[in-house]
């Protein structure tokens, strides 16, 4: 059979593997959830699981990864193991309010003691049916599903994830912290569908943790739409600690009502495949956007970041800054979209996008594209691929500095402007000491993840 | 101290350093002066190991080691000590960081203890207080934005606080205003010992006003052509270098 066969046959194994489960993920859903199924079936059946040829997956072929004859789980009754999974936030100084999905599922023995009047935290499958003007009002809104093929899979197959509901006027101080674990004994296709909506005037933050607990292949593709009311604040930081044999599409879809301000900080600690698709549109004028990414590559993993910042109202602000640092035969790419819609007059934008190749095996594939249509607006783009500086090598070690300690002290220096725009003080100081110690080659074990202390001592990175 | 004997280096299969001999004592300042191009920052590199530079003859010994053998690392933690022409930024490396990475580093090539935090920032405070360096500096990013004085003034902060037996001051005075260049002076002299030597490599007898060297000598053409006394800066302020070309043209 040829390899091009085999791909096509990969896109029609998930289609019928849908049509399988389509009644059993349906069951009890809300009408728009399942509605909004058929529509995505037939856009993925005219896209498939994207490989390069797809212009916006140019540098991440999908289809070796996304496995039909992985695991899949639909519903509560699949998941063999509710127990507690043995949690404990390692930050030290910060209450936070903590949740879990395992396997892409909320986990049914989360509690939220203190959560302020109104805030909303649970599973996606129970929200759709306990809030249902709610989901006809958001759900799949943001997230079009003919914008990607991987946004239509994860719509033909929502059923669960989380969702964080908090209300007008609301202020949490505390963040809520979301941990997604992995962990089971055979390998895994995961789906998982999260909501965030954070209503007019509300300010909130959220960290968003991403681990491996077991050894098996994880193929994940998570959808995330997040929906920020008027003059609304809000922080969203991600964490991505997995072990090689993970492959995760993570998309962040947001939309941003005026004068709200939201700023995302992404930082890819360890994985295997890594594509993030962060789609933001800036729907209402003097809107900010700051977007800040960090990925640090080694081995063979690979990090694909995919922005896409649309600027449909006047007067909004955005500003965009991916740095990665990129060893042995490790590869990696960026896109950063920018599009300035016919009456967005007065767009300010702005994008870097800079890397660091500490091998000659490594590579790096970088794409500024803006598209303008707007004639008073201000945009700029910069993109550098580049080894280590030489002179301030030498500089360092003239002064008594080993050559490997002023190596790490300048991959460090090269991360740092990323890891300062963190505005929670407790996570900045862990973050530094994990980015420190990923650099030290000291985190190759996994044995923990450092911000939130989840154990996953039986594995070990290949 | 520090013996270099018939030293010969190139760049690129080009010859800069043609036989270079010279021998400082402890205590002792030499001045090396000279026209453009005639190999005077060469010689501040491969005294500290810059492999940019590829020493093809000679032999430099430094404290009783060939410093051939060494590192730049190594040569740091042995005592020597290059004030840049170009110190150069570090953007996200702060100076404080910087400075107990780099003592700490010489403590343990000693076999000593790393420095305690409090002594670490009395000694910071010392010696700030001696070169006269503006506090806010050290709480900054490795010479990030610092102005041309600020950076010279850095590196002499840096000296101090390493306490070198040699230092080179490589064009320490270019790009500084009278009062920068007697800051930086000043420093210098402070720091002089019985048992400390200095190379000062500059253009002009200016700095050499503050810095009294005990000899000078003219380097041309990747040679030591002419060695004297003090008193022969004044005579090159005064006549140029042409003079001494001539002669060795000759």
């Amino acid at each position: 059979m040829s390899i091009a066969s085999q791909m096509v046959n990969t896109t029609e194994q998930f289609i019928k593997l849908f049509e399988k489960n389509q009644s059993a993920l349906s069951n009890g859903m809300h009408p728009k959830v399942n509605q909004l199924r058929d529509v995505a079936l037939n856009h993925f059946k005219q896209t498939g699981i994207p490989n390069t040829k797809v212009e916006n997956y140019k540098y991440t072929n999908l289809q070796p990864f996304f496995r039909p004859e992985y695991k899949q789980i639909i519903t509560k009754e699949d998941i063999s193991d509710n127990s507690n999974p043995n949690f404990k936030c390692e930050v030290p100084q910060l209450d936070t309010y903590q949740l879990f999905t395992i396997n892409g599922r909320f986990f049914q023995g989360n509690t939220f003691p203190k959560l302020p009047d109104g805030v909303i935290i649970c599973s996606f499958e129970d929200f759709t049916t306990k809030y249902p003007e709610h989901t006809e009002k958001y759900y799949g809104e943001t997230a079009q599903v003919n914008s990607d093929a991987m946004v239509a899979l994860n719509t033909m197959n929502a059923r669960d994830g989380f969702v964080i509901y908090i209300p007008k006027g609301c202020i949490i101080d505390n963040p809520i912290q979301v941990v997604n674990l992995m962990i089971d004994n055979t390998d895994l296709f995961v789906n998982q569908r999260n909501l965030i909506i954070a209503e007019n005037d509300c300010q909130a933050k959220v960290m968003i943790c991403d681990h491996t607990v077991s050894t098996q292949r994880f193929a994940i593709n998570a959808v995330t739409e997040v929906f920020i009311g008027e003059r609304a604040v809000f922080d969203i930081y991600g964490l991505q600690s997995q072990h090689n044999m993970t492959t995760q599409v993570a998309g962040t879809y947001i939309t941003q009502k005026t004068g709200s301000n939201v700023m995302v900080n992404n930082l890819t600690l360890h994985s295997g495949i890594v594509r993030n698709n962060i789609y933001v549109t800036l729907d209402g004028e003097h809107c900010e956007t700051h977007l800040y990414g960090l990925y640090l590559n080694d081995k063979n993993q690979h990090v694909d970041n995919f922005t896409f910042i649309d600027h449909v109202k006047p007067n909004c602000f955005s500003s965009e800054l991916f740095k990665g640092v990129l060893d042995d035969y490790s590869s990696g790419s960026f896109t950063g979209k920018i599009m300035v819609r016919p009456n967005a007059q007065k767009t300010n934008a702005f994008q870097s996008n800079r890397n660091l190749l500490l091998t000659p095996d490594a590579k790096f594939n970088t794409k500024p594209q803006l598209e303008i249509y707007a004639d008073d607006v201000k945009c700029s783009h910069g993109a550098t691929v580049g080894q280590m500086d030489e002179n301030a090598l030498f500089y360092l070690r003239s002064r008594g500095l080993s050559k490997e300690e002023a190596r790490i002290l300048l991959m460090y220096a090269f991360t740092y402007e990323v890891i300062e725009k963190i505005k929670v003080e407790p996570l900045k100081e862990q973050i530094r000491g994990l980015v420190e110690k990923r650099f030290r080659g000291e985190l190759d074990k996994c044995e923990s993840c450092v911000v939130c202390g989840q154990l996953g001592h039986q594995i070990s990175c290949l | 101290m520090l013996t270099i004997k018939n030293l010969h280096a190139k760049i690129d299969d080009k010859e800069i350093l043609r036989g270079i001999n010279l021998t400082i004592k402890p205590g002792e300042i030499h001045a090396i002066m000279g026209p453009n191009g005639s190999g005077k920052s060469t010689l501040s590199a491969v005294l500290t190991g810059n492999d940019k530079f590829e020493v093809t003859e000679g032999d430099i010994i430094f404290n009783g080691k060939n410093l051939m053998d060494l590192s730049p690392e190594d040569r740091s933690r042995e005592g020597m000590f290059l004030s840049f022409q170009y110190p150069v930024e570090i953007p996200g490396v702060s100076m404080t960081n910087f400075m107990r990475t780099a003592i700490n580093e010489h403590r343990k090539y000693k076999g000593e203890p790393p420095m305690s935090a409090s002594d670490f920032l009395k000694l910071m405070r010392e010696k700030k207080k001696l070169v006269e360096i503006d506090s806010n500096l050290t709480n900054r990013s490795v010479n990030e934005g610092f102005s041309g004085g600020e950076k010279k003034k850095n590196e002499i902060f840096q000296m101090a606080m390493l306490e070198p037996k040699l230092s080179i001051l490589d064009e320490t005075d270019s790009g500084l205003d009278i009062d920068a260049l007697r800051i930086v002076a000043n420093g210098v002299n402070k720091l002089k010992s019985p048992e400390r030597s200095t190379i000062v490599i500059t253009h002009y007898q200016r700095l050499l006003d503050y810095i009294v060297p005990d000899y000078v000598h003219v380097l041309y053409k990747g040679r030591i052509v002419r060695s004297a006394g003090k008193e022969l800066a004044l005579e090159l302020e005064e006549k140029g270098y042409d003079w001494i070309k001539k002669e060795f043209e000759d």
